[in-house]
């Protein structure tokens, strides 16, 4: 099987390519990605919202040596970002200098290619924090 | 009934690339080149950026200003001759990110640099028709120059996008209009990674015979003439094309300057008057009337005829303007990292 199964990647296409997350009717607490059950009240019945694109860097790494589908790209930080809503997402920071990153910082999400399955294969799309 | 914009983003990559440091790889006087072409820098794309991801930011943009309900478009258009994909559309990723679904008329267009402008005119006309209640055209290019040629030195990147509809227009459409012939100025053929062109060629019988050609066909629809124009946008292949197109249509510098960011930007292809016509709409007070031509090598122009309403004051600080993405937060690169991110280097297996 390919590195990137298209119907895999079709299936994230509501959380990667318009943040959908999981609103709990009976609490309130808001899942990303979706969840089958609650994890703060176990309620099972959700509403779909989208999430804010915009937060602040919580905590952040460099990454020197990445994996071979972001040859082109290291270093570059992956960090936890947390939206305005309170959902946490880890993701790259993209268009920034890793050295520059500082937790507080603010950014936004932006839609960016994640990676693709070589020359021929499917490119999955999705989105990484810039400076905001 | 009333056709016309209803809201408008653009996106240009933060990256760029100095035409010095070109020509010092190459060998050739940078001098000659920013004076020639009028050319300073140009935008470059990151490894992660593409046709399909700076269209969803420009659309997103587009969305913010409009002030609609994505399922209320029903065409999505994309323009581009840097598809990433060869077959599947560019505007299937759009319109899902953007949550427009699923009933919707989608096609990625083709025709050199006007492809975007070519989505601009369907779009309006589908509106128009009573087809559909909004439609979306972007015009996006991550355009490719091949090292060492001419080309390299303009080709650049960049996204507009153009929801329309008929109710709460930040641009009215006043006329539209296309002027197209065979002429093989510039192409690129199949499994080709570089484009070709046909040097002076590409200049008096293609650019200007074509936007002048448009520009006439306008005037001559609308009766107006160029003192009644606040601002005018050309297709910009390079800084000097544009102002010379301008000026022998009979467009004073002030007209044209607005739209005018190509000696920054270099040339965005499908989205080079389009984003011109952003950048334009970003300042523009209500009243204003705009004339917008594209070119497209192979070739052909369209052009339209906007007219600014006062819902522009309201809808644009909803999304960045243009100007600021040009003059703020660039990143400069090298011609080593401009080539790596450009995919220039051949990797091992």
């Amino acid at each position: 099987m390919s590195p990137l199964n298209p119907a895999r990647v079709a299936r994230e296409f509501p959380t990667r390519y318009r943040l959908e997350a999981a609103r709990c009717d009976g609490c309130g607490a808001v899942s990303f990605p979706p969840r089958v059950v609650c994890p703060a009240c176990r309620g099972r019945k959700f509403a779909t919202v989208s999430l804010e694109p915009e937060g602040k860097v919580l905590t952040w790494t460099v990454i020197h040596v990445g994996p071979s589908s972001h040859k082109h790209e290291v270093p570059y930080a992956l960090a936890v970002v947390e939206l305005a809503g309170g959902v946490r997402i880890t993701c790259q920071i993209a268009d920034v200098d890793p050295a520059r990153v500082e937790a507080g910082m603010p950014v936004r999400l932006e839609f960016r290619r994640i990676q693709e399955d070589g020359e021929a294969g499917v490119i999955a799309y999705g989105h990484k924090a810039v400076p905001a | 009934m009333s056709v016309g914009i209803v809201g408008y983003g653009a996106y240009i990559p933060r990256r760029r690339i100095r035409l010095g440091e070109i020509a010092a790889v190459w060998g050739a006087d940078a001098a000659t080149y920013e004076r020639g072409l009028e050319l300073h820098e140009k935008s470059v794309p990151a490894a992660d950026e593409d046709t399909i991801t700076m269209s969803v930011t420009a659309s997103r943009r587009a969305l913010a200003r409009a002030r609609i309900d994505p399922s209320s478009i029903g065409a999505v258009y994309v323009g581009s001759e840097s598809h990433p994909y060869a077959v599947k559309p560019s505007g299937t990723v759009v319109a899902e990110a953007l949550g427009t679904g699923p009933a919707v008329h989608c096609a990625d267009l083709e025709f050199a640099c006007k492809a975007g402008s070519e989505g601009m005119f369907l779009a309006a006309a589908l509106v128009k028709s009573g087809e559909v209640q909004h439609a979306l055209a972007v015009g996006a290019d991550t355009s490719q120059g091949a090292p060492g040629d001419a080309l390299e030195y303009s080709a650049a990147a960049g996204a507009a996008a153009f929801i329309f509809g008929s109710t709460n227009l930040v641009a009215t459409m006043e006329a539209q209009v296309s002027y197209m012939t065979d002429t093989p100025d510039f192409w690129r053929r199949e499994y080709m990674r570089y484009p070709r062109h046909a040097g002076r060629f590409t200049g008096e019988p293609a650019y200007f015979k074509h936007t002048l050609g448009a520009t006439r066909m306008l005037l001559e629809k609308t009766g107006l003439q160029p003192k009644d124009f606040a601002f005018a946008v050309f297709h910009q292949p390079n800084g000097k094309f544009p102002m010379r197109a301008g000026k022998l249509a009979g467009f004073r510098r002030e007209q044209l300057e607005a739209g005018w960011l190509s000696p920054w930007l270099g040339n965005t292809y499908s989205g080079a008057s389009p984003i011109g016509l952003t950048a334009i709409l970003d300042q523009a007070r209500a009243g204003d009337r705009i004339l917008m031509v594209s070119y497209g090598s192979g070739a052909g122009s369209d052009g339209f005829v906007w007219a600014v309403t006062d819902r522009i004051d309201e809808v644009r600080a909803a999304a960045p303007a243009t100007r600021d993405q040009l003059d703020n937060g660039k990143l400069y690169v090298s011609y080593g990292t401009y080539a790596k991110m450009r995919g220039k280097i051949r990797m091992g297996e």
